[in-house]
């Protein structure tokens, strides 16, 4: 309990302070303090979940599968902020945000790592869709952050979309508390996930059904899954580059999970009905259509960050089809792709604001020869890709592999399309990757400041991942698919 | 036989009755204006004054123009007599449902129109385009709304409708009070009020109702406005009757009638009280905002369908 | 269940209820943006009305409490704030020109019946007298993203936008008496949040495009002429 207080109090208090303190000097060094405390309490978490089995009281609850997003979710947050210190200095040097902005930024960059921790490690699901939404109000100030019309429409259409899919997203859990009402006891627990999965089987599936549908599309639009996704890549482009990281490594992570908790409830409810599978089918169906349309869309991009959000939107159709999908192998595989998609894509989403910096503008067309002006921004670049587009020896390539030889397994014929969909997605990252890296630098192109440590941190995680998962992680992994299908892989 | 009877006694009643409603809400207006206004019963002497003046018809008017009076006044007395005054189980109801009675006001508003048109006078044919413009959107949420109450009763009977009412007791539907809001906008646009017309004048450009009997005269003239009297009344009962039963005869004893009677008059007094308070207090809307008007009366009508099969019927 | 078994009381609820659903279309086609926030803030005194009636008539005591919290947030702070930031932004005599306005209260008016046919078949095991309530609710809800996806002024797309979040409070008395405390209090909160964070932007907007026609924020799009 103690760690779980530390993980959630930090970053409240921390917050807090932030968002009071007057000097700016040591804001960055702070934010990146009360980050590695979460980070350290997270990690106590984890040690004793990995010994107790769950950790729970005072509504939270804590077992395998959220703890490992519980250790990303600071990991990332640790590292973003190593990056953010630097990179937010010079963006205020640079005079696009006032010293106020920068105390809302550092403020707000703690209240979504909370309401991050919050969504991870909450037992009850109204306080789930709370912090979901809260995770929406932290981070909407941030993309506004440079206040350029661009910046406010992208924030205001995130606002509007979120907020719309969020309250269908009430809606139905406002439903699920109706069936809930049938089957439990005392009340007041009908919304407690623990004790509803537990009862998942006499919950109404009529009730279940429709509720479901509620919470995939209000949830499914923060996971940004096709036709919802519109705010993504607007977010995403016009925040400040460690906002774009945080978002996609984490917010979506977050977003994923609350629908896949859900699922096993429904799948619970279902499991006796002529449908028992309609949960996972329309995760599929859902998950395919964003993997496929967001391949698309990556050809046409003109904008570095918009490209990448795209690339995050393939990724997560792919993990939304793969625990659609169900089975020991393909939430092994999803699980496993959750954590290497996060780590890649916030070291490319960090090399990519250095990248924008060397460059002075994120239009891919005016980005040139980074190899050439600043080779650790160019090689970082050249490698995050490779990575995320799924090769060899990369730890992306280990989960898309398990990913197709599940698909292949239960539904041979959507390997396939699955197959043409990453040959697809990776045509469109590499056409607009190659003039980047290696084009003809423009006269006067200076290499900046830039702190690459973080990059090369999640890289090389992503590659050690590639070549060897270590056995404490598969176990933990093998822990969490076990929770989620209750069969194991190992 | 007494059944009957007492049905032609208060198809009777309603023209007996219906000019003396506008004399009460014109009286009621006049004060409310600080007028000492004309006696109540002055309609009745109009009407008289009317019947014995000399009819005069234009030249280039047809027969329509001659026959239109009779066979608006007809009809609309007709639709009358269905709508239960003072008592239910007439043996009416066999013959006439709701439908029916629409079906005649609507047979009555046709040959208005004709009739405003047939002198070929500007006013005549504007007064009808209006006319039908009012009617083509007042009637469906007209039809919709009491088919709301028809829902609630399942029956088309306006009796079976009442008497439904009555067995329930004093229910608060929300589906009645939608359909109350409706076919109270319709009966304000059906019968020329304000704010879609102005009763009491027919010196405006935007005039509808009178803009049509612009060229009738005597005998022909009265039978009109009588008409519009008991169309009037016809609104009035069937908006206190269907949604406020309560004190309607239920046998055809002198006693029961007698008081089902007065009970009846009671409520129309009230109503007719807060038309005229109404009318002071609104001023009359623009025609082009008509439309936007009934088609509030037509989603309070949809709401209120909408409310029974929601709220009411329940799983 | 039928009508005639219902106290006066709980009929009382139903007939609140229906004048909510009643407001949602009047906001919808209100022009006028002072008018629209008054419309919103009778909506929002409804479910507050039909939170402390249901829990008159069901001896709920704990909704007492979130009939309260409803009336003090969507009926009075709310609205309060909006009409505050409507004169600070000198939009008092603002009226927007609506596009087809018969049109989109016939496509509410199927939102009501498809709310209906969603809800219909839940709603025959449900608990308590407040169940048929329950497509009324879900119909104020989709009502709202209705108006927030039509209108263009801004304002208006958060009228709608509160008014999602009164269908959601309907919803959650009307199916389950009302949610736990904790989650009760952290969706007020939210919703508080959102409405500052809104006045915020409603300046930064304003800031940008000199309007707050909402239409005009297009500079982002997939085609590749916007950029």
């Amino acid at each position: 309990m103690t760690s779980l207080s530390l993980t959630l109090l930090t970053p409240l208090i921390g917050g807090l302070v932030l968002i009071l303190m007057r000097s700016p000097g040591p804001a960055g060094w702070l934010n990146l303090g009360v980050s590695g405390l979460t980070l350290a309490g997270s990690l106590g978490l984890a040690w004793s979940v990995w010994h107790l089995g769950s950790v729970a009281g005072m509504g939270f609850r804590v077992d395998a599968f959220n703890v490992y997003l519980v250790v990303l979710t600071a990991f990332v947050g640790l590292t973003t902020g190593i990056f953010s210190r630097p990179y937010m200095r010079y963006v205020q040097a640079s005079g696009r945000i006032s010293a106020w902005s920068l105390r809302v930024y550092h403020g707000m960059y703690q209240a979504f790592m909370l309401t991050m921790l919050v969504a991870l490690t909450t037992d009850n699901l109204g306080v789930l869709w709370v912090a979901v939404e809260g995770a929406t109000l932290a981070t909407v100030l941030l993309v506004s952050l440079y206040r350029t019309p661009e910046a406010v429409e992208a924030a205001w259409k995130y606002f509007i979309l979120c907020g719309v899919g969020i309250a269908l997203a009430l809606f139905g859990t406002v439903l699920t508390y109706f069936a809930a009402q049938h089957v439990m006891a005392d009340p007041g627990t009908g919304l407690t996930w623990s004790a509803l999965y537990e009862r998942s089987h006499d919950l109404d599936p009529t009730v279940m059904r429709i509720a479901f549908v509620f919470l995939l599309v209000g949830y499914g639009t923060k996971v940004g899954l096709v036709p919802m996704h519109q705010w993504l890549p607007d977010a995403h482009s016009e925040g400040p580059t460690p906002m774009s990281a945080v978002l996609s490594g984490l917010l979506l992570n977050v977003a994923l999970y609350a629908v896949v908790r859900l699922k096993m409830l429904v799948d619970g409810s279902l499991a006796e009905t002529a449908t028992p599978h309609l949960a996972g089918a329309l995760l599929m169906g859902f998950g395919l259509v964003s993997f496929l349309v967001a391949g698309l869309f990556l050809h046409r991009q003109r904008d570095i960050k918009r490209m990448f959000s795209y690339s995050s939107i393939e990724h997560m159709g792919l993990m939304t089809f793969a625990f659609g999908l169900g089975g020991p192998l393909a939430t092994f595989g999803a699980l496993l792709h959750m954590l290497v998609h996060s780590l890649t894509k916030s070291a490319i989403f960090i090399t990519v604001g250095h990248a924008t910096h060397v460059a002075g503008t994120q239009s891919i067309d005016r980005i040139r020869g980074l190899i050439r002006t600043q080779p650790a921004i160019g090689w970082s670049l050249l490698f995050g890709v490779v990575a995320i587009a799924g090769f060899p020896p990369f730890g992306v390539f280990t989960s898309e592999f398990l990913l197709l030889t599940a698909t292949m397994q239960s539904q041979p014929w959507f390997t396939v399309v699955l197959l043409s969909g990453l040959a697809v997605a990776f045509a469109g990252l590499f056409r607009h990757l190659h003039p980047m890296v290696y084009g003809a630098a423009p006269e006067g192109q200076r290499p900046v400041e830039a702190n690459m440590l973080p990059v090369y941190f999640h890289l090389g995680l992503v590659l050690w991942l590639g070549l060897a998962i270590p056995d404490v992680l598969s176990a933990w992994l093998d822990r969490a698919t076990q929770l989620i299908t209750g069969g194991h892989l190992l | 036989m007494s059944a009957w009877l007492v049905a032609l006694l208060q198809a009777l009643l309603y023209p007996a009755l219906a000019p003396l409603l506008v004399g009460w809400v014109r009286k009621v207006k006049a004060r409310l204006q600080n007028r000492r206004g004309a006696s109540v019963f002055q309609p009745y002497a109009d009407l008289r004054k009317l019947l014995v003046k000399e009819t005069r018809v234009a030249h280039t008017a047809s027969e329509l123009f001659r026959v239109a009076p009779y066979i608006v006044f007809v009809a609309t007395w007709l639709a009358a007599a269905t709508v239960p005054l003072v008592a239910l189980d007439l043996p009416i109801a066999a013959v006439a449902d709701i439908i029916v009675l629409v079906g005649l006001l609507a047979l009555a508003r046709f040959f208005l129109a004709l009739a405003g048109m047939d002198a070929g006078t500007a006013f005549g044919g504007m007064g009808a385009s209006r006319e039908m413009l009012v009617s083509a959107l007042a009637e469906p949420a007209m039809l919709m709304a009491v088919f709301t109450l028809a829902m609630t009763a399942h029956s088309t009977s306006l009796q079976s409708v009442m008497a439904h009412h009555l067995a329930d007791g004093f229910l608060l539907r929300p589906s009645y009070l939608f359909a109350f809001g409706a076919l109270v906008l319709v009966a304000l646009a059906e019968c020329g009020r304000i704010p879609v017309d102005n009763p009491s004048t027919h010196l405006e450009l935007t005039m509808v109702h009178e803009a049509m009997l612009l060229e009738y005269s005597g005998r022909h003239l009265a039978l009109m406005e009588w008409a519009a009297q008991i169309k009037l009344l016809l609104y009035g009962v069937l908006i206190v009757n269907v949604f406020f039963p309560w004190g309607v005869g239920a046998s055809f004893g002198a006693l029961a009638l007698g008081s089902g009677l007065a009970v009846v008059l009671l409520k129309l007094l009230v109503l007719g009280a807060l038309l005229a308070a109404g009318e002071t207090v609104l001023a009359k809307m623009r025609l082009f905002r008509v439309p936007g008007f009934l088609n509030l009366a037509l989603l309070l009508a949809l709401l209120g369908l909408l409310s029974h099969v929601i709220l009411e019927v329940g799983a | 269940m039928s009508l005639t078994l219902l106290t006066l009381l709980q009929q009382f609820v139903l007939l609140l209820a229906a004048l909510a659903l009643f407001l949602s279309f009047v906001l919808l086609s209100q022009t006028r943006l002072i008018a629209a926030i008054r419309v919103f803030a009778w909506q929002g005194a409804l479910v507050a009305a039909v939170t402390l009636t249901v829990a008159l008539a069901g001896h709920a005591h704990h909704l007492y409490f979130s009939a309260a919290l409803t009336l003090g947030l969507k009926a009075m702070l709310i609205p309060a704030m909006l009409h505050r930031m409507t004169r600070r932004l000198g939009l008092e005599r603002q009226s927007e020109t609506l596009s087809r306005p018969a049109l989109v209260i016939m496509a509410a008016v199927v939102l009501v019946i498809f709310s209906y046919w969603v809800v219909e078949p839940m709603v025959a095991n449900g608990l308590a007298f407040t169940r048929n309530i329950i497509a009324v609710s879900l119909a104020v809800v989709l009502i709202g993203l209705l108006m927030m996806v039509f209108r263009q002024q801004a304002v208006a797309q958060v009228l709608g936008f509160m008014s999602m979040e009164n269908g959601l409070f309907l919803a959650a008395v009307s199916a389950t008496a009302g949610m736990p405390l904790v989650v009760e209090l952290g969706v007020a909160f939210d919703v508080l949040v959102a409405m500052v964070l809104f006045g915020v932007f409603f300046f930064q907007i304003r800031e940008s495009i000199d309007s707050l026609d909402v239409d005009r924020l297009n500079r982002l799009t997939e085609t590749e002429e916007g950029r």
